[in-house]
């Protein structure tokens, strides 16, 4: 279990297969499940130029700890990788990767998914965009 | 000893306050903190609150040393 909060951007197949050469569970698994979020130039009718993502330094990482912690009780994981970028993102940056590693694809899919969601609903993020004609902060989010 | 309280995001930038700490003067509520530091300002729609990192509801009690913090919906991921 690996989790990571940067402010610089970063290449998420890189990081998967980076993190996933350095697995003790090398010929354990026989799933990975691999999400990432990826900031879109568009939001709710309007050309979106930036994004700041503020977070909660300490209670992000606490909670994104606790998550990842249910998702090894509540399914049968070998590893578990989030990263999550914060500070200033451009169209096309990743933001969110979200990586999970188990024997068997149910674990692997359900996992993430509980993980994605937990993460979406409840850690301590803010994204604010940056119009054409000022910026605003996001409300909510979509439904998953 | 204080309470630190901290603000984050629209909450943040609404309220012109990131953090302020509070003399603990006795047993309170996260809400009483609320109205305290804001001057009884009403309480935002949908609300988040969190002591010492772990979120909580208004009615939860704070004591001295504690970290409370106020910030709206999340939207992260």
């Amino acid at each position: 279990m690996h989790i990571e909060i940067r402010n610089t951007a970063f290449e998420p197949y890189q990081a998967v297969q980076a993190y996933q050469d350095k697995l003790a569970a090398a010929g354990q698994y026989g799933a990975t499940a691999v999400f990432v979020g990826t900031m879109r130039d568009f939001n709710e009718g309007d050309d979106v130029k930036a994004m700041e993502l503020e977070h909660y330094p300490g209670m992000t990482e606490n909670y994104l700890a606790t998550i990842s912690q249910q998702a090894e009780q509540r399914w049968s994981l070998l590893d578990s990788l989030i990263i999550h970028r914060v500070g200033e993102l451009w169209p096309n940056d990743p933001i969110v990767l979200v990586a999970v590693w188990s024997a068997h694809r149910k674990d692997a899919f359900e996992a993430s998914r509980y993980l994605m969601e937990e993460l979406k609903s409840k850690a301590p993020f803010w994204k604010k965009e940056h119009l054409t004609d000022g910026h605003r902060w996001v409300e909510h989010n979509t439904p998953g | 000893m204080v309470i630190q309280v901290r603000f984050f995001a629209s909450l943040r930038e609404s309220l012109k306050l990131s953090d302020c700490a509070l003399p603990f003067e006795s047993a309170m509520t996260v809400e009483q903190v609320w109205n305290k530091v804001t001057n009884n300002q009403p309480l935002p729609a949908n609300l988040l609150c969190a002591v010492n990192m772990e979120y909580v509801s208004l009615q939860d009690a704070v004591k001295a040393g504690d970290e409370v913090a106020f910030f709206p919906p999340v939207t992260g991921g």
